[in-house]
């Protein structure tokens, strides 16, 4: 009985399927319209890629007066350095641009120190919470002899990050709440999150953001005013709401009914078996459709330019208005995309992390 | 039939743990049960079976109140259900439920899974929870799983993970709902043999199963039901070799 049956002998891959010529096979020339396509690639590449590379870094200017930037063919890089104050800080007072810096890193700081599911604890909320303090204060003023600079002033990048971040952190509980209302036993609860939901997401962005800034204050009891970045950001809290609520409710149609039995079996109540079981696993599911929304709330605060304020890409703009430097748009785009790209791409390879993180295999 | 009621039922004069009295349940106009009538003593094994379709499920699962029954009673340990919220919870909590599709939280290890339960509903501390819980995955030979996930564990080794977490309530009564029904043939026996093991100590089970091998070695009672009615009940003896009924034989002529 004991006895360790012969084992049968295992061969090694034909070396044509392993390694580098394997990868190449199957990747470049697994057959003949796939080696064509390989070969058309590497003609367009260079064919396109030297001028490209010539134009960015061979003729170009990295840091040089406007006059300097006439006699080149290349690139003048010099828009940005020379107009980067402006460009990421905006119409924020002279002298005190170490503030909003500041604030900036803050924030940036802690969403770094916060990807570590290991340190989502309670102290992490704390955390975040004198954090946002220090920030409003550092932006502000008016506290420990900082002089006051008023919402309208704050513009660039400071003003993007804060409307993006706080709409997305605060859009995403309020949209899961109301994907729950919309999936209640409660006619009532029923009703109202369908209909707020159809509402918003029956109507554009922009539409959302001339109401608040022009339609809202009219209802507003005389005297009484909220403030324009505030309304502009709850404008798109609303919004986003809307559309993640619809994705976790995919999410939660997805969970299998025995979950549901399950955690009714052992006598959890209905906000444990949201909290603990359903919700863990149908926000799981959704991670990509959500980051999708979350990517296209972060670009779409752009829009708040129509209401007057002046976000990173306004600035820009306004840069680009001044007849010194106005020639040179192809430039200060591409430094503007690649500054959107950098955190959208941060928060897209986030969340494929998480996403691998909490694959338990099922 | 009703001799071995009568004796069963004169052997334990306490009040019985589940007691059904002329209970129907329709699913929209589907009349799916109608008037069930049972008294389950403390410390009874019942197997319950028939073809499929037949409210077996059903049944049980009007028990802890996954369905929903619209005409009579049902008195668990005491409470009866009804839509009382509180109610429901506290006889949920009781009674330990085991499902064909195990039915497991895939994003908790098993561990997670086992004391979800006692941290939440029990209010027991952590400690202490994770302690029971590993006494009882010792109990279903499963120990060394604890910090595994479900999905890395096969058929058998789930079910036995989910019988745990049952018996983690400590409950009154557990309900099984056709426990090896989803299981490969050679993972049938480690599950049995958990149930037996679980018998053998006096646990109050309702088994809904086609094993009518364990219902002859473990049940003090089998049910026969068949569109809705319980059409016979007797003890295993009388219930596998004596039929009363034409409809119990044609079954027991089709599984054996």
């Amino acid at each position: 009985m004991n006895e360790t049956p012969t084992k049968r002998e295992y061969l090694l891959p034909p070396k044509t399927n392993v390694g580098v010529i394997g990868w190449l096979k199957t990747n470049l020339f697994s057959n003949w319209h796939n080696s064509l396509l390989t070969f058309l690639l590497v003609a367009l590449l260079a064919w396109l890629l030297p001028p490209l590379i010539r134009w960015a870094f061979i003729d170009s200017l990295w840091n040089s007066s406007a006059e300097a930037c006439r006699n080149i063919d290349g690139a003048c890089w010099s828009v940005i350095p020379n107009n980067l104050r402006f460009i990421i800080l905006g119409f924020f007072p002279e002298g005190e641009e170490w503030r909003p810096i500041v604030a900036m890193l803050l924030l940036l700081g802690l969403v770094i120190y916060s990807k570590e599911r290991s340190r989502w604890r309670k102290s992490l909320g704390w955390l975040w919470l004198a954090n946002i303090i220090v920030m409003g204060s550092l932006m502000h003023g008016g506290v420990f002899g900082l002089s006051v600079v008023e919402t309208s002033q704050w513009s660039g990048l400071p003003l993007t990050l804060l409307l993006s971040f706080f709409g997305m952190i605060v859009a995403y509980p309020f949209g899961i709440l109301l994907a729950l209302g919309r999936r209640s036993n409660m006619p009532t609860i029923k009703t109202m999150c369908v209909t707020y939901i159809e509402m918003i997401r029956g109507v554009p962005l922009i539409s959302m953001l001339f109401m608040s800034s022009i339609m809202f204050p009219l209802f507003l009891p005389e005297g009484v005013t909220i403030d324009k970045v505030l309304r502009a950001l709850i404008a798109i809290i609303l919004f986003t709401a809307a559309y993640i609520a619809e994705v976790v409710r995919g999410g939660l149609q997805a969970m299998p009914r025995g979950q549901y039995e399950a955690a009714d079996s052992l006598g959890l109540n209905y906000s444990q078996t949201m909290r603990l079981i359903i919700l863990p696993q149908a926000l799981k599911i959704v991670i990509p459709p959500s980051v999708g929304i979350l990517l296209s709330v972060f670009k779409d605060t752009s829009l708040v330019v129509i209401i007057a304020l002046f976000d990173v890409l306004k600035t820009t703009m306004v840069t680009l208005s001044n007849p010194e430097w106005g020639r040179y748009s192809t430039e200060s785009y591409i430094f503007l995309a690649l500054l959107y790209f950098c955190f959208c791409y941060a928060m897209s390879s986030y969340s494929r992390k998480l996403e691998k993180e909490l694959d338990t295999g099922y | 039939m009703t001799d071995t009621q009568k004796n069963i039922n004169s052997s334990a004069t306490e009040k019985p743990i589940i007691e059904i009295i002329g209970m129907h349940k329709w699913y929209g106009e589907f009349h799916v049960l109608s008037d069930i009538n049972l008294q389950v003593q403390s410390g009874e094994k019942i197997v319950i079976c028939g073809p499929s379709g037949s409210g077996k499920s059903t049944l049980i699962r009007c028990i802890n109140r996954l369905e929903e029954h619209q005409r009579g009673q049902i008195i668990v340990n005491g409470t009866e259900l009804s839509n009382d919220v509180k109610n429901i919870e506290k006889v949920r909590a009781e009674v330990g439920m085991v499902f064909q599709h195990f039915n497991l939280f895939p994003h908790l290890t098993i561990l997670e899974n086992l004391t979800l339960g006692p941290i939440w509903v029990r209010k027991q501390p952590k400690k202490e929870a994770e302690e029971n819980a590993m006494m009882y995955l010792e109990k279903v030979q499963i120990a060394e799983q604890a910090k595994k996930y479900p999905g890395q564990l096969s058929g058998g080794q789930q079910q036995r993970v989910a019988i745990a977490r049952s018996l983690c309530m400590n409950p009154q009564v557990m309900l099984f709902d056709e426990p090896t029904s989803a299981l490969d043939p050679e993972m049938i026996k480690e599950v049995l043999d958990v149930m037996i093991g679980l018998a053998e100590e006096g646990m109050t089970m309702l088994v809904v199963t086609h094993e009518m091998g364990f219902a002859k070695s473990v049940a003090d009672r089998v049910m026969f039901m068949d569109e809705g009615e319980i059409v016979e009940q007797n003890s295993p003896d009388v219930f596998f070799d004596n039929p009363q009924h034409e409809r119990t034989k044609l079954f027991l002529s089709q599984i054996l």
